[in-house]
């Protein structure tokens, strides 16, 4: 047991896997995150608390984690490259392991000039592949990136992401090779809509044994709106069907659909072999997680022994 | 400040040999009217022209300068009036940028065949100049350079 | 070559309000070659500034000079004479040339007439683009001769990352091209993809721009 988180548990046990998302406020206020804590613990193993998403200053990841530890719920700390160098990481990944967060995503982040401070200078002092490897040797050689040994080390599960739909499509598999094997523990995917491409990816994932070494949770979006479903067609990095678009506009009830879409979608995922969980992206409508979480047959959620901070 | 009535403005056009010098000959022969303001210098394609030409021109004191090449497509060396036409663009937005105006300054295309063209053109570029007044140079009180012979003014009446 | 690009006329405008005899010295070297400083330009600037002032009501005598380069203090030494005669000096060289004017000539005033941006090259003709981060420890050979820390939007060392799609980074509306594209094509062509496989360990970034000005020598050529 890395960490003993539940999340980490869950995977061991070989159940499968179901995280979500929130997204802090643009301001100090705790209530929306704790309301969301709150209403999600039962219906997820762990949650995730984006770390100034879309270069947007937001109530950052780690206090977003500790407010939902306050409330009964597990999170995965997020943290990103663009804002923080090895130092301040470092320094993070101590004070999170510290207030009994467990599980910790590494991201390469998206670009200032996405947000709303573009003249930020940023850090990337870092990326993704080499914050996974700082936070394996410190984990598991109790080491800082410059050598130097540390008393009392954190226990994380290490996630990190991956795009199935992003260019060069031929090196997305190699690249995750490459997390995996600089520690990565588990995966969260971009959102899946193009199951077919998805399909083909994990096709090369299996080939490779990949899914064996690393635990995958595919991503899905649900989706209120047609409007919605087009814009994300546009985003860099997120691959929609032509079919689901349609689908989305002529839908009588568009939420509902988009709930439906989502739902179908788990279940598809869930037959692909190597997937061993979804991760639901539910931004700012946290409250629909509950509901899809039902509707796919995957509640109740295991229960699960949890260790306490240390 | 606008030109009053009895403004006559200096106006420098850099004509290439093988349309704009040939249009003017036309206009010539032809006894077409055309102000006497438009002092002619030929040039042998509207591309020997630069930014550093036409700012000279300005400041020996003309009130209105243009370019004039052949059609875009014919020109005898083939891009030189593309070049010409970028280069008079960069020197208008310089012009507006210390606030002497790049309306002083324009590109103009026409074949050699074109004799009422190059009179039309040069009515044209009087008109725009007596509208804009004298350049910025003259109204600052400064003497401006002679644009004939050596600090004697140009003759009113005689064509280039 | 260092590429620069003249700052608006109104800036420099300015920068010489109450100087009434200003030399422009321009640069032989980068800023020939990027049309910003060199003679030509040095001359445009000239009648220029000239029209501008003389407009204002308000003239301003004009030198100029373009030396070989101006971050040569031996090229500098010639210019004694002419730095005399002003009160002012506008550099329109790089922002090495312009420091190296006002420590040689330090009763002098000295100003820039350019912007300095970066370390690049000609792309095309009249189109300059950048290419090196001056980061003091090129790993080009790892990449097929393409800078990931300034041609990847995120200088990233591992890429590419989730945002490339087409060949483009998801920074600046698809005028970007994904680097980490670029050298997964080179190394592939160059049958070198195993070169992708090995990760890259963290940048060591101290010797890279900061802390205090950069040096490097030659003993045996110093004097």
């Amino acid at each position: 047991m890395k960490a003993g988180s539940r999340l980490e548990r869950l995977l061991e046990r070989g159940e499968f896997a179901v995280t979500a998302e929130i997204g802090p406020p643009k301001g100090a206020g705790s209530k929306g995150v704790r309301n969301n804590a709150s209403l999600l613990k039962d219906a997820v193993d762990a949650m995730n608390i984006t770390d100034n998403q879309t270069a947007v200053v937001r109530l950052c990841s780690m206090a977003g984690a500790v407010h939902v530890l306050q409330c009964g719920g597990e999170p995965v700390m997020q943290i990103t490259c663009r804002d923080r160098n090895r130092i301040a990481i470092q320094s993070d990944v101590l004070g999170a392991a510290s207030l009994g967060i467990k599980n910790i995503l590494c991201l390469t982040g998206d670009h200032q000039s996405f947000g709303n401070h573009p003249g930020a200078r940023n850090v990337f002092d870092l990326d993704s592949i080499q914050l996974i490897a700082i936070l394996k040797g410190m984990r598991d050689d109790k080491k800082f990136q410059c050598g130097e040994e540390m008393k009392v080390e954190p226990r994380l599960f290490i996630g990190c992401a991956e795009n199935p739909f992003a260019d060069p499509f031929e090196f997305r598999v190699a690249r995750l090779q490459k997390k995996a094997a600089a520690g990565a523990d588990f995966v969260q995917t971009q959102a899946v809509f193009d199951l077919e491409r998805f399909e083909q990816f994990m096709a090369e994932v299996r080939k490779q044994g990949l899914h064996e070494k690393i635990a995958i949770l595919a991503g899905v979006i649900p989706v209120k709106s047609s409007g919605a479903l087009k814009y994300m067609s546009t985003v860099p990095g997120l691959m929609i069907p032509d079919y689901l678009l349609k689908r989305m506009k002529e839908a009588a009830n568009p939420e509902q659909e988009g709930v439906t879409l989502c739902v179908e979608l788990i279940e598809k995922l869930r037959r692909v072999e190597g997937v061993r969980g979804v991760h639901i992206m539910a931004v700012y409508w946290e409250s629909m997680v509950p509901t899809i979480v039902e509707r796919a047959g995957l509640m109740p959620r295991p229960r699960v022994e949890v260790e306490q901070a240390g | 400040m606008a030109g009053t009535a009895e403004f006559t403005p200096k106006i420098v056009a850099f004509c290439c040999y093988f349309c704009a010098y040939s249009a003017a000959d036309l206009a010539g022969s032809m006894r077409l009217q055309y102000p006497s303001t438009v002092r002619v210098i030929e040039v042998p394609c509207s591309g020997k022209v630069d930014p550093l030409m036409l700012l000279e021109a300005f400041l020996a004191g003309a009130d209105g300068v243009y370019v004039a090449g052949c059609m875009e497509g014919d020109c005898h060396f083939l891009r030189g009036n593309f070049r010409a036409k970028k280069r008079v663009l960069a020197t208008k937005r310089l012009l507006d940028e210390i606030g002497f105006g790049g309306d002083r300054l324009e590109m103009f295309n026409l074949s050699g065949s074109m004799g009422p063209r190059f009179a039309e053109i040069a009515h044209e570029m009087t008109e725009r100049i007596k509208k804009l007044g004298p350049s910025p140079l003259r109204r600052a009180g400064v003497s401006s350079g002679a644009l004939t012979a050596a600090g004697q003014p140009g003759k009113e009446g005689e064509q280039a | 070559m260092i590429v620069a690009e003249r700052k608006p006329m109104a800036d420099i405008k300015d920068m010489l309000a109450g100087r009434k005899n200003v030399l422009i010295v321009g640069c032989s070297e980068c800023v020939t070659v990027c049309q910003a400083g060199g003679e030509k330009e040095v001359a445009v600037m000239a009648a220029a500034l000239r029209l501008m002032r003389e407009t204002d009501g308000d003239p301003i005598a004009v030198e100029t000079e373009t030396v070989t380069r101006q971050c040569d203090p031996e090229y500098l030494e010639p210019l004694q004479k002419k730095v005399a005669a002003c009160d002012c000096i506008l550099s329109m060289g790089c922002g090495v040339g312009v420091q190296f004017l006002a420590e040689k000539f330090t009763a002098t005033w000295v100003v820039p007439a350019l912007n300095t941006r970066f370390a690049g090259g000609t792309v095309e003709a009249g189109v300059w683009e950048e290419r090196c981060g001056l980061c003091g420890e090129c790993v080009l050979h790892l990449t097929g001769g393409i800078c990931p820390v300034i041609r990847c939007s995120k200088s990233l060392l591992n890429g590419p990352c989730g945002g490339s799609q087409g060949g483009k980074c998801e920074v600046g509306k698809g005028e970007i091209k994904c680097a980490w594209q670029l050298i997964y094509d080179r190394l592939k062509g160059l049958g070198r993809l195993d070169l992708l496989l090995q990760p890259m360990p963290p940048k060591d970034w101290s010797r890279a721009k900061d802390g205090g000005p950069r040096r490097t020598a030659r003993e045996d050529a110093q004097l």
